[in-house]
C-alpha cells in the first residue's frame, strides 16, 4: 500500500532531486523516488500514471510531474512538482550554455558524458524490466502488445507517435473486451 | 509567422508541443527543421551543439527548447520557449488528470488504463534500445551498460554511484 501523501515542500524537493540526478533521462529517477524510496505510489499505480502521461502530448516526465502533483496536491501540487522538475535544470543548462559560449568546446564534459550515457542506458533497461515484470507474469495480450510496440519503434523504426496512435486503440479494445466478458 | 522573435518562439513551441505525442524526443527532428531550415535561428552545427549540451544537463530531455530559446533571444527567450513548450500540455495534463481521478472506478477508464500500460512499457523499452545503440560504441561502453543494468535491477545501490564510476571511465578516454 502507498504511504502517506506528500506535502507541497516535499513534492518540490522530490522532483528537484529527480531532475538533478536525471542524466540521460529523468524517468528511472522518478520511479525510484516515488515507488522505491517514498512509496507514494505502488508499482502498478506508477505504470498507470506514467502511461497516461506518455499518451498525452508533450514531454512525458513533465506531464507526469503535473499528473502526480495534481493527484496529491491539486493545482498547487501540480505547479510545485513542475517547478521542482524544471527549475534546477533550467539554471544548470543556462550556465552550461554560457560556459560553452565562453570556451567554445566542452570536450572534457563530453568524455565524462559518454560514460554516464552508457550507464543511463543500463539504468533505463533495469527500470523497463521492473515496470514490465508484472505484465509478463501471465501470458496474455498485454505482453504481446508491449512486444509489438517495442519492435515497431526499436526494430522496424516506425515513428513513435504513429505506433502509439495505431496500437493504443487496439490495446484498449482488448482490455475492454476482457473487462466486459468477465 | 510574426517578425518578433519572442512571439515566434512562443507560437512555434506551443504548437509543436501539442503534436509531440510519446515525448519530446520524437519532436527533435521537427525542431531541427524549423530552427535551422525554416526560421534560420541557428546553424546546423549550433543545433547539434545545443543537442549535445542538453544531453549533458540533468533533467528532462525537453530542456533543449530552453537552449534554442536562449540562443534566439537570451534569458527571456529561454524562459518563453520553455513555458511555451510546457504550458499548454501541462494545462491539458492537469485537466485530464482531474477528470481521470473523478472517474476512478468507471469501466471505460479502467479499460483505457489497462490498454495504455503495455503500449507505454513497450515504448520505454524501445527508447532504452535506441539509447543503447547511441551510447554503446565499443565493448567498454556496452560493459558499463550491462553492469549498470544488473546492479540497478538487483540491488538498491544509488545509481548516482554507478554514474560517477562510468563518468570516470569516460574521462579516461576509453569510450
Amino acid at each position: 500500500m502507498a504511504a502517506e501523501r506528500p506535502t507541497l515542500p516535499e513534492l518540490f524537493v522530490a522532483f528537484a532531486q529527480v531532475a538533478i540526478s536525471g542524466f540521460g533521462g529523468a524517468l528511472p529517477w522518478a520511479r525510484r523516488m516515488i515507488v522505491e524510496r517514498k512509496r507514494w505510489m505502488t508499482a502498478e499505480e506508477f505504470n498507470e500514471a506514467f502511461a497516461l502521461s506518455q499518451f498525452l502530448p508533450g514531454p512525458n516526465v513533465v506531464n507526469f510531474s503535473v499528473v502526480f502533483g495534481a493527484r496529491f496536491g491539486g493545482a498547487a501540487g501540480a505547479a510545485v512538482a513542475f517547478a521542482g522538475l524544471m527549475g534546477p535544470p533550467l539554471v544548470i543548462i543556462v550556465v552550461l550554455a554560457a560556459l560553452y559560449a565562453h570556451f567554445g568546446d566542452l570536450q572534457v564534459l563530453g568524455r565524462i558524458l559518454s560514460g554516464v550515457v552508457a550507464a543511463a542506458a543500463g539504468l533505463l533497461i533495469a527500470m523497463v524490466a521492473k515496470m514490465g515484470a508484472p505484465l509478463f507474469k501471465r501470458l496474455d495480450w498485454p505482453p504481446l502488445v508491449a512486444l509489438v510496440a517495442f519492435a515497431g519503434v526499436a526494430i522496424v523504426r516506425w515513428p513513435l507517435p504513429y505506433v502509439f496512435l495505431g496500437l493504443a486503440p487496439v490495446s484498449i479494445a482488448l482490455a475492454w473486451y476482457r473487462l466486459v466478458k468477465r | 509567422m510574426s517578425s518578433n522573435p519572442i512571439l515566434a518562439l512562443a507560437g512555434y513551441f506551443a504548437a509543436l508541443s501539442l503534436f509531440a505525442i510519446g515525448g519530446a524526443q520524437s519532436a527533435i527532428p521537427e525542431m531541427h527543421r524549423v530552427a535551422v531550415d525554416v526560421m534560420g535561428w541557428m546553424s546546423d552545427r549550433q543545433f547539434a551543439d545545443s543537442f549535445a549540451i542538453s544531453q549533458m544537463s540533468p533533467g528532462p530531455n525537453v530542456i533543449i527548447v530552453t537552449l534554442i530559446g536562449y540562443h534566439v533571444a537570451g534569458l527571456l527567450g529561454a524562459a518563453v520557449a520553455t513555458v511555451a513548450m510546457c504550458g499548454p500540455t501541462c494545462a491539458l495534463a492537469y485537466v485530464v488528470s482531474r477528470v481521470w481521478d473523478r472517474f476512478k472506478h468507471a469501466p471505460w477508464r479502467v479499460a483505457v488504463q489497462r490498454g495504455l500500460v503495455p503500449v507505454s512499457i513497450g515504448m520505454i523499452g524501445a527508447t532504452a534500445f535506441l539509447l543503447v545503440n547511441v551510447a554503446d560504441r565499443n565493448v567498454y561502453a556496452a560493459a558499463i551498460t550491462a553492469i549498470t543494468a544488473v546492479i540497478a535491477f538487483a540491488t538498491r545501490v544509488n545509481p548516482l554511484w554507478l554514474f560517477a564510476g562510468a563518468g570516470v571511465v569516460g574521462l579516461s578516454g576509453w569510450l
